[in-house]
């Protein structure tokens, strides 16, 4: 199939950046998306301009570092990873419009990759749970119910793409903390510190620059994981009850 | 590492200086050579000859074949690779060009090995070592070793450092699904 791509290209964070469109041709509909970028790619190379820049690792839908913004949606039309978008879901002769994850937080580095760091200083400030490592207790030794444990491996499934904060008209980043305050807030080891953890890691998201939600839902929608809108809920349940027995007085 | 702490570690040491002058000499060599084809034309095609020669069924006839493709690839990364854009920005083709020319270098050891070892053992299958029903044949007298390949230098052969592996408890036999 013959496209039209009208890819984003910035040359560094000082740069403005702009659109810049290329034809392309010879696209196999079983191709994925980034297996068609590969191809602009090296064309690109042949004609000795720069490639574009694009993130991306396992290209199997589960580390979370491609984050194509395609057609105005997170990952393109299917509700699944750049990676797996294939070019079947698009039609010969289309303009596909490719961009970065917009967002204050994720400062654009070069072309479509930016920083999300912020992610991982979310997760720093308190999504993990305390252990002196030693001798492991038996998992089975401490019971929990079944859809407990579901519901908490539902919310573990979060694979920290970034999606959610590029979906939200606000760039919130509730999603993915609620995801992981939630994972660990329902099972026993990580009860311990439900309530540090709330106030630490929402302190850490609104520090880093993210917007505040407005219950839209977009996340949801778009997450290639699924991740429920519940999960904000129980958060913001969590920091409430957090911040009324707070040992930050 | 815990014991580390948190202060700045001191680099004022020869090896130190060493290393960062390799590294940084590597990114310029690649930078500069300036040449005609991708980093992915290399990669693709060290790819075949690795599916084709050194896979699941190799021959001495097509490893040695694989070695001399290998290593006139390799030249031929060094005098023709096309790197695009500079040190100083993000650059994913000079990261791709760093990995490629280090998969040359571990493809031609693969295939040093797959020659070396002249039975079949496990994930290695020398059609010519095989058992009238087509399953592996080991040759534990000569071959109960682990292979370590010592690196001698860029153009140097490497150096095969025998670990020898022996069972106490267990009696080693031919495996069969029979």
């Amino acid at each position: 199939m013959k496209l039209t791509l009208k890819v984003w290209r910035q040359k560094n964070n000082a740069d403005k950046g702009g659109f810049v469109s290329y034809p392309i041709d010879g696209i196999s509909t079983d191709m994925s998306f980034l297996e068609m970028l590969d191809v602009l790619n090296e064309e690109l190379t042949e004609k000795g301009e720069d490639p574009v820049h694009f993130d991306h690792d396992c290209r199997e839908g589960i580390c979370g570092m491609c984050s194509l913004y395609i057609n105005g949606k997170p990952h393109g039309p299917q509700q699944t990873t750049t990676c797996q978008l294939h070019m079947r879901s698009f039609s010969d002769g289309d303009t596909i419009t490719i961009e970065p994850w917009r967002a204050a937080a994720f400062p654009v580095v070069k072309d479509l990759v930016v920083d999300r760091s912020a992610f991982d200083r979310i997760i720093q400030s308190g999504g993990y749970v305390s252990v002196n490592t030693g001798g492991v207790p038996d998992a089975n030794e401490i019971p929990i119910p079944k859809t407990i444990a579901d519901e908490a491996f539902d919310a573990a499934t979060c694979i920290g793409c970034g999606a959610c904060v590029a979906a939200c008209k606000n760039a919130s980043a509730m999603l993915f903390t609620s995801a992981k305050i939630s994972q660990l807030a329902m099972l026993p080891q990580g009860k311990v510190e439900r309530k540090a953890r709330a106030e630490k890691m929402i302190a850490q998201m609104d520090a880093e620059g993210f917007g505040a939600c407005t219950n839209t839902g977009a996340c949801s929608a778009e997450c290639p994981k699924g991740i429920s809108l519940t999960n904000i809920a129980r958060m913001n349940r969590e920091y409430f009850s957090a911040v009324l027995s707070s040992e930050n007085v | 590492m815990a014991g580390l702490g948190t202060k700045p570690v001191d680099t004022n040491h020869p090896e130190f200086e060493k290393a960062v002058k390799g590294v940084k000499d590597k990114i310029s060599k690649l930078l500069g050579i300036k040449g005609t084809k991708s980093v992915d034309y290399f990669h693709k095609k060290l790819g075949k000859i690795m599916w084709n020669d050194c896979g699941m069924a190799r021959t001495a006839e097509g490893l040695t074949r694989a070695k001399a493709e290998i290593k006139a690839l390799r030249a031929e990364f060094w005098k023709d690779v096309k790197v695009l854009g500079e040190n100083e920005e993000l650059n994913q083709s000079l990261e791709k060009a760093h990995r490629v020319a280090d998969f040359l270098e571990l493809g031609e050891l693969m295939v040093d090995d797959a020659l070396n070892r002249n039975e079949s053992c496990g994930g290695h299958f020398r059609e010519e070592y095989q058992t009238p029903e087509g399953e592996a044949l080991r040759d534990d007298e000569n071959f109960a070793y682990v292979a370590a390949w010592k690196y001698q230098g860029d153009e140097q052969e490497e150096l095969l450092e025998k670990e020898p592996l022996v069972f106490e408890n267990v009696k080693l036999t031919q495996r069969s699904y029979k």
